[in-house]
Formats: C-alpha cells, sequence, structure tokens
C-alpha cells in the first residue's frame, strides 16, 4: 500500500520509512508561525519553559497581522511583546508596519513556504499553504512554543479524503466557491482530523490564488490540512518568489483513502454561506432577498490581487449602493501596490470604497469594518460565526468578490449577472 | 485523575471558538480577564450563571473554528471543571490537553441530560454517572500519549520531563 502525498511529507520529516493514519509521530518544522493574538502565549510559554534561543531564527516567522495598526492600548502591548522577543531572537521573518500583510496571503507572496514542507502555525487558517504542495495546520500557541524550543512538533498521522474536481467553471466561479460548495456538500466536520486532498482535470484550470482559498478554508470543513499536487502553476509561482531548493511528493497510485468525492464543477455556480456556518451555501440564485449594510473584500482567504481585479471588473463604472459600506482591505503591501498601479484603487475609490490596510481587522470582528446588532455584511472571509465581525446579533454572508462586489452595488445579496 | 462533580450547562453542536471566547477581547490572554467573557455570544448571561467547577456538557464540534488557545484558558480560568461533548474539533482537542484543560468526549451524555443535572465524570473509571436517574455512560478512553500529557501536567511540562529523560511514553 503507497502513502497519500500528506503522508509522504509527514513521513519524510522524521525518521521513519513509512507513517500510517492514525499513528502518532514527531515531526521536524520547517516553518513554525504566530501572530500578534497568538505569538504573546507562546512566547510567555516558551519562557516559562526555560526557552532562552529557538531552535533556528530561520524558521520561525511572527506577523503581527491581527489587531493591526494597534486597535488599542493592549493591542500595542501583544505587538510589542512580539517585537521585543522578534528582535531578542533575530527572528528572519519578522513582519509589522509597512512590510507587514494578512499572514496566509503574505508568506506565500514572500516565498517563505515552499512545496513538501511541514508547517505550523498559531492560527487555524494554517492550512491555506497547503495550495502549494506543502503539509500544513494550525495549532495553539503551546504547541507553538513547542516547535520553537524544539523544531518538531507532535501529530497523529491524519486519513486522507480525495475531492475529484471535474469540468470547466462556470463564469464567476472561483476557489471560494468550489471550497465553499465542498463544505455545504460535507459540513463543518465532514473532514474532522483528515486531509483533503484535491485533485482531477479541473485544477489545471484554477490560479494559485484560487488553490491558496481553498486550501485556507479546509480548516472550515473541521480538516487538519488541505492539500493540493506540485504541477506548473505551483513550479512557475515558486520561482518567481524563492530559489530554495524543494521536494514535490505526489500521491502513491495505490494510496489508500478515507473517502473519494466526485465533484461536478461545471455544476456549480457562485455560492453564498448563510449565517452561521460556513457549510449553510446557497447558489447565488437561491439567495432570495437579503439586504445588506457592508461588503467586505479582503482576508487571507479573498484578499489577493486577483481578488481585486475581479472586485474592480465587476465595479468598474458603478458604485456601491448609498446604504452600503464597500471595505477593500488588500491583503499584503505588494497586493495593495499593485492594485494601485493597475487602476483598480482608483475603481474601487470612484465605486465609494474605503480602502483599508492590509490587515485581518473586520473578519474576525476585530476593527475596521465592525457590525451593530441587526447589521448584515457579505464578505469574501472565511467565517459567519455568530458574532464574527461584531455584535452577536449581526450577519455575515461568505462569497467571492464578484458577488461581494455586485452585492454592494445592489445592496443586496447578488450575482454580477444580476447587475443591469 | 480525581473523580469531578459538578451541575452541568448544555450547548448543541458546532460551538465555535468566537463563541467560547470572541475575537474582540483577544487583546489580552490575561485569563480572568478572558474568563469574564467566557461563552458569551453562545449566552450572554452564562458567567452570570455558572459557578466554578461547573461543567460543559456539548454536541459535536466543541471549540471548531479559531486556534486560539484562549478559548481553553478561558474556560479554565472561568473554572469549568472539564467539557464532555459528542467530538472536539481537532485543534481544540489539543490545546485542551496542551494546556491541561480536562475534556472528555461522549456520544450518549448530551442528548440525556439538561442544564442543572450533575455528574460525575470518573475519567480513570472511563465512565460518567448521573446522579438524578443515576444512569452510567462509557467515555471514549484518553489515548495513551494525551493521557501522559495530563499527567507531565500539559505538553511543556512534558517536554521538560522528556528532556529530563525521565518520560515514560513519547511517540515516536
Amino acid at each position: 500500500m503507497g502513502m497519500t502525498l500528506t503522508e509522504k511529507i509527514l513521513c519524510r520529516h522524521t525518521h521513519l520509512d513509512r507513517v500510517h493514519p492514525g499513528e502518532l509521530i514527531s515531526a521536524r518544522v520547517d516553518l513554525a508561525l504566530a501572530n500578534d493574538i497568538t505569538a504573546p502565549i507562546a512566547i510567555a510559554e516558551f519562557r516559562r519553559a526555560g526557552g532562552t534561543q529557538v531552535f533556528d531564527r530561520n524558521k520561525i516567522a511572527l506577523v503581527c497581522d491581527h489587531f493591526t495598526p494597534n486597535k488599542d492600548i493592549d493591542s500595542a502591548g501583544q505587538c510589542r511583546t512580539v517585537r521585543a522577543f522578534a528582535r531578542e531572537q533575530a527572528i528572519v521573518h519578522f513582519y509589522e508596519g509597512g512590510n507587514c500583510g494578512v499572514e496566509h496571503a503574505l508568506l506565500p507572496e514572500q516565498g517563505v513556504v515552499l512545496p513538501g514542507e511541514v508547517v505550523i502555525g498559531a492560527d487555524s487558517h494554517t492550512c491555506t499553504y497547503g495550495a502549494l504542495g506543502a503539509f500544513a495546520t494550525g495549532v495553539g500557541s503551546t504547541d507553538l512554543a513547542a516547535a520553537m524550543l524544539t523544531g518538531e512538533a507532535w501529530f497523529k498521522v491524519p486519513e486522507s479524503m480525495k475531492f475529484v474536481l471535474t469540468g470547466a467553471l462556470k463564469p464567476w466561479v472561483s476557489g471560494k466557491d468550489l471550497i465553499l460548495h465542498i463544505i455545504g456538500r460535507i459540513g463543518v466536520d465532514g473532514a474532522r482530523y483528515r486531509a483533503m486532498e484535491f485533485s482531477g482535470e479541473t485544477l489545471g484550470a484554477l490560479t494559485m490564488a484560487d488553490r491558496l482559498t481553498m486550501a485556507n478554508m479546509a480548516i472550515e470543513a473541521g480538516a487538519k490540512n488541505g492539500i493540493f499536487p506540485v504541477d506548473d502553476t505551483t513550479r512557475a509561482y515558486v520561482a518567481a518568489r524563492s530559489d530554495r531548493r524543494y521536494v514535490a511528493d505526489t500521491s502513491d497510485p495505490d494510496a489508500a483513502y478515507r473517502d473519494v468525492l466526485e465533484i461536478d464543477c461545471s455544476a456549480i455556480e457562485p455560492q453564498v454561506a448563510f449565517p452561521h456556518l460556513p457549510s449553510n451555501v446557497r447558489g447565488i440564485g437561491e439567495v432570495g432577498d437579503v439586504r445588506i449594510d457592508q461588503a467586505v473584500i479582503g482576508s487571507c482567504t479573498n484578499g489577493r490581487i486577483e481578488d481585486l481585479r475581479v472586485g474592480a471588473r465587476v465595479l468598474r463604472g458603478r458604485k456601491a449602493a448609498r446604504d452600503v459600506r464597500l471595505l477593500v482591505l488588500p491583503a499584503t503591501p505588494s497586493v495593495y501596490r499593485a492594485a494601485l498601479e493597475e487602476g483598480l484603487i482608483a475603481v474601487f475609490l470612484d465605486a465609494g470604497a474605503v480602502i483599508g490596510p492590509p490587515t485581518c481587522g473586520p473578519c474576525l470582528g476585530g476593527h475596521m469594518g465592525i457590525l451593530a446588532a441587526g447589521e448584515r455584511a457579505v464578505a469574501t472571509t472565511n467565517r459567519n460565526f455568530v458574532g464574527r465581525m461584531g455584535h452577536r446579533e449581526s450577519e455575515v454572508y461568505l462569497a467571492n468578490p464578484a458577488v461581494a462586489a455586485a452585492s454592494a452595488v445592489l445592496g443586496r445579496l447578488a450575482g454580477p449577472d444580476d447587475l443591469p | 485523575m480525581k473523580t469531578l462533580q459538578g451541575r452541568i450547562w448544555t450547548f448543541g453542536d458546532n460551538i465555535d471558538t468566537d463563541a467560547i471566547i470572541p475575537a474582540r477581547y483577544l487583546n489580552t490572554s490575561d485569563p480572568a480577564s478572558l474568563a469574564a467573557h467566557c461563552m458569551e455570544d453562545a449566552d450572554p448571561d452564562f458567567m452570570k450563571k455558572m459557578k466554578p467547577g461547573d461543567i460543559l456538557v456539548a454536541g459535536e464540534n466543541f471549540g471548531c473554528g479559531s486556534s486560539r488557545e484562549h478559548a481553553p484558558i478561558a474556560l479554565k480560568a472561568a473554572g469549568i471543571a472539564c467539557v464532555v461533548a459528542k467530538s472536539f474539533a481537532r485543534i481544540f482537542y489539543r490545546n485542551a490537553f496542551n494546556m491541561g484543560l480536562p475534556i472528555f468526549e461522549s456520544g450518549e451524555l448530551h442528548d440525556r441530560v439538561t442544564d442543572g443535572d450533575e455528574i460525575e465524570v470518573d475519567a480513570d473509571a472511563g465512565r460518567i454517572r448521573t446522579v438524578r436517574g443515576g444512569g452510567v455512560l462509557a467515555i471514549e478512553p484518553i489515548p495513551p500519549f494525551m493521557q501522559q500529557l495530563l499527567t507531565d501536567g500539559g505538553l511543556m511540562g512534558h517536554l521538560a520531563r522528556k528532556a529530563a529523560g525521565r518520560a515514560e511514553r513519547s511517540p515516536a
């Protein structure tokens, strides 16, 4: 019996010849990351354990992206803690201020994560890097502290589920819609403890941005990781960003899967996840009349330049409805610059958008776009739990950038094809 | 591990970490400050009603969503003795063991009890007794490695013991 892509990557990071689903292993990590919310606890645990030096200052990333620009005095204190630790330990990949972006958009963009690597992050959307063919999973701060000390982490080798994607995408359908559709099909715990491995002919048509969006939301199905095979798209993306060597593993033909699900992508229309679970999805044709107060384009899920281009394509020559607050947050400084140079920022400003800095801000109800009781937002983000973007009586509808933009114009949930 | 007896509060399926501790309060990691808002978006009055030693009983996928360790920290600091759920999301499961919040899986308990009931959790014997009605339910056994984490006082304690060459069990 062969091994899956996930099993092979994990195995290569142990002293074992092979690993089996369910087995507990200790694996070397190539990158351990944390943000301004989770790093302070990890740093405290690191010190409490008597830690004086991290295992490798090149293999830790600290990204102050959640409550930044510092939203209040306590948040500023958390960033100060992270900054002091980063300086003390001479952490190479420390980001704040003008070089900082939303971590899971920033690190792949900067070539910090490569195929075949094992990455853990004290942030649940660390699974994003599976798009590059890496094994990447979210952990808590204590796990992160242990990895900063030892360079290793313990894992239960997950069973893999294979998603075979076939068929061409309809207009305005993107990776966001595929993953929302899949989560709607299997549920928010449908891949609990498992690896979601994507395969099939449709992959060739998916950009790296699409794949990053899909792997990003594997956690919303409860998965340990989402993972894509390495292909020419991956190689080209990585070649433009890093000259480090990497290993491109592939699943063996006789690898064992817990489930194999066929997804006919040609049948999928733009999807919207209704409150209060990412699995509560409907096609854009079935959303009914849902008025919105805010539209957010941004986040680690959909704040990349490709997402902004789609949003701008819909918004060009149009305006957000008078009662809608349209927020656009480029996920990284490079995305921001590209959007400026391509004229997208002008399109957004003309549409009446507020352009925010690269930050997680509104996605998790931190700042820069909080909802009052009774308000509704359509957002390109990843979670629509109770209170996620503000008051516990507010609502979040998850969608792709085209739907968010069209909804902003019409003041209600809508797709681009609904625009006059 | 000592037997835990307490009054229970029930919650449904997919209680996410934003419900356990909303992100708006994550500008601190101080346990007492986090505890003040524990379960706030699931039940705004929860902290007024609960008493230290109480037990949470939930449905499937407890702790889904964010990896924030602030969630088990808030529960523990609020005085929640343990959480018994039909199942746990994986990052929450890890975090709870890593930082020493006792959690147990029972497929049946949630459907048999209501708020205010008392239960007794005997981890060593692997069972839960409902005080009203006297029913006895099995809990899923805790894997040996996770038991070792609990014994060693969480992951950092485990690593310290391992470094000292005293750990009896460790993965791989």
